[in-house]
């Protein structure tokens, strides 16, 4: 058993030391002086935290919804909202074209409002938060069915309104849950590349996010992997301290079995 | 004193919740669990909306179905205490009870309460005893103009209980709000209230003041619940005026009440003495029961002995005078006027 343990933790790291043997620290802090680079980092930090506010604005009411009012389709709206996840990448893009795309369903609407999203940042941040909401919505789901019925009862009797209620008792009960589901959805809506390179294209300071410029590195002979490399491991970085800082936030409160899903795969 | 009233129909999963009560004074319901109790605070709480009813605080309406009134829960001036006290845990002792209380100063709660050196307190870290009366506490410091009570008691354990009971009773008095409480024990919903309701599948069986539904329980449930011996039997016209049962065991038992067909023999365990010997003919009590002493329980200074199918009630002394012993035979009787019949 300790040896399957030490063969799944070896596989699991064995990449992301490989690219660390090759970057070298000087490597990695003279990436940030590459306009390539920098464009990129800042277009994926400035995508990531528009898409994540529009998770938790519009995430957090659909989540406290569907785990407390019982309606007819519950469940079904449910396994709805998880679709995203199981939706392999390439076909999320496709459905976003479908959808929003100059010639998508809404394309013709939109276009009329003089809304054009091809290759834009706007469609950066949709197909970021496409595939990365359902993450957050189901962990939030979760955490507000965790918060005990009683205490919303108690509020309620005590002359607080629903809305009250809301922000004093439940926010407050479910917000490591809440925290932990953002945290996942944020490492995997920065790690978003097949959606945004079919939806929003990869165009250098306007929809080229740093998994998009990898790529393009990786593709640019004759030293492109080696800058794909460095540019890798800064990625690794970013993803990591973001990790790191999250998690000790939520330290803070007494453990509960809430984050279970923090280091849950994500494609 | 204000009344408050309720009178709806609910609709739970096995049955009907039906009621229709007023409330001045205390006002304890008692029933088996999952007689629905809860949920009649509930309903008055606004929590859930019954199907039909009109619950009303004098003339204020807070539902009423036929005028399509419906008041949420935060205006009902109701004050709740639910049975588990639901603090808010990540608040500290202060912090819950000022929850409610819209700004007004806490301090003369907390003292009140005895709780003003728990303030800073979280409530896993508070004693059951403790987070009562701060769910009291917390209760009151929202000005309810109606209490309401679910098991107040039940969450002590037996030493706290006797005391709590005590100081809760004291409290209610001071206090004089329509107050309903919700018990599944009798003797607590005695010590508490001015009237009983027991409550058995949605719908109560009878509603008066304890020492009314001990004398003249309605039927064989509020005869057992009240904490009777209930013995069945074939009731048929006897000598004189009294009325004969023959038990299932095949005793004759006699009752100063008029029945005929199946019954209950009612009987209170104080009621009923308890000898080694029996003399016929020797004893004014008509009613005599034969059987093996079973179990031996003190309560308090007493005695709860089963005899054969009766539980007598005894004092300390005279069990030891009997040198009453398990397995040993007794006799219990006691008198015919002492007996009530109910239908069953």
């Amino acid at each position: 058993m300790f040896a399957a343990a030490a063969a799944a933790f070896a596989f699991l790291l064995f990449p992301i030391v490989a690219i660390f043997s090759r970057v070298t620290p000087g490597r990695l802090v003279a990436q940030l002086s590459r306009p390539v680079v920098t464009d990129a980092l800042v277009l994926s930090l400035k995508t990531s935290a528009i898409a994540q506010a529009l998770v938790l604005l519009l995430g957090t009411p659909a989540a406290y919804l569907l785990a407390t009012r019982r309606f007819r389709g519950r469940s079904v709206a449910v396994v709805l909202v998880e679709l995203p996840l199981v939706l392999p990448p390439a076909v999320a893009g496709i459905g976003l074209i479908a959808a929003f795309g100059r010639f998508g369903l809404l394309g013709g609407t939109l276009d009329g409002l003089g809304i054009r999203l091809g290759l834009t940042q706007a469609a950066v941040v949709i197909a970021v938060a496409y595939v990365s909401s359902p993450l957050y919505v189901r962990q939030a789901i979760a955490a507000f069915e965790a918060v005990d019925a009683d205490l919303v009862a108690a509020s309620r009797t005590l002359g607080a309104g629903p809305v009250r209620t809301f922000f004093r008792v439940v926010l407050p009960l479910a917000r490591r849950g809440l925290a932990a589901g953002e945290a996942l959805s944020f490492a995997r809506g920065l790690g978003e590349f097949g959606a945004t390179i079919m939806f929003a294209g990869s165009l250098q300071g306007v929809t080229q996010t740093l998994p998009l410029a990898i790529y393009g590195e990786f593709n640019r002979p004759p030293h492109g992997f080696t800058t794909a490399l460095a540019m890798s491991a800064l990625l690794v970085v970013v993803s990591g301290a973001l990790l790191v800082t999250l998690r000790v936030i939520l330290q803070w409160q007494p453990s509960r079995p809430t984050s279970r899903f923090l280091f849950a795969p994500s494609r | 004193m204000a009344t408050l009233q309720a009178d709806f129909t609910l609709p739970l999963r096995a049955f009907a919740l039906e009621l229709a009560l007023g409330v001045s004074g205390t006002v304890a319901l008692v029933g088996p669990s999952g007689a629905g109790k809860t949920s009649v605070l509930r309903v008055i709480a606004g929590l859930v909306e019954p199907r039909r009813g009109l619950v009303a605080l004098d003339g204020e309406r807070w539902l009423d179905t036929e005028r399509r009134v419906s008041v949420p829960p935060e205006r009902r001036r109701v004050g709740l205490v639910f049975q588990d006290y639901a603090l808010f845990p990540h608040l500290s002792v202060r912090a819950n009870v000022a929850f409610g209380a819209g700004g007004r100063p806490v301090d003369a709660y907390l003292e009140r309460f005895r709780i003003g050196h728990l303030a800073g307190a979280h409530p896993r870290e508070l004693s059951g005893g403790e987070r009562q009366r701060v769910a009291l506490a917390r209760t009151l410091a929202r000005d309810p103009a109606v209490l309401l009570l679910d098991e107040p008691l039940a969450a002590l354990d037996a030493h706290t209980k006797t005391e709590v009971r005590h100081e809760l009773a004291e409290l209610l008095r001071e206090l004089a709000l329509p107050t309903l409480l919700v018990t599944h024990d009798y003797e607590d919903a005695a010590a508490l209230a001015d009237e009983v309701g027991v409550l058995v599948e949605g719908r109560l069986r009878q509603l008066g003041p304890p020492a009314e539904l001990v004398a003249r329980p309605k039927d064989a449930f509020v005869a057992s619940f009240t904490g009777a011996n209930l013995l069945r039997g074939r009731a048929r016209r006897g000598d004189g005026a009294l009325t004969a049962i023959r038990l299932e065991g095949g005793d004759d038992l006699y009752s100063a009440d008029e029945a005929e067909g199946d019954v209950g023999v009612v009987v209170y365990p104080w009621e009923v003495s308890v000898a080694r010997t029996h003399v016929p003919d020797a004893d004014s009590a008509l009613n005599v029961v034969r059987g093996q002493v079973g179990s031996l329980v003190e309560v308090a200074n007493r005695v709860r002995v089963r005899v054969g199918p009766v539980t007598a009630e005894v004092t300390a002394a005279s069990a030891e005078r009997l040198e009453l012993a398990s397995g040993g035979v007794a006799y219990a009787t006691f008198k015919a006027t002492g007996t009530r019949l109910v239908p069953l």
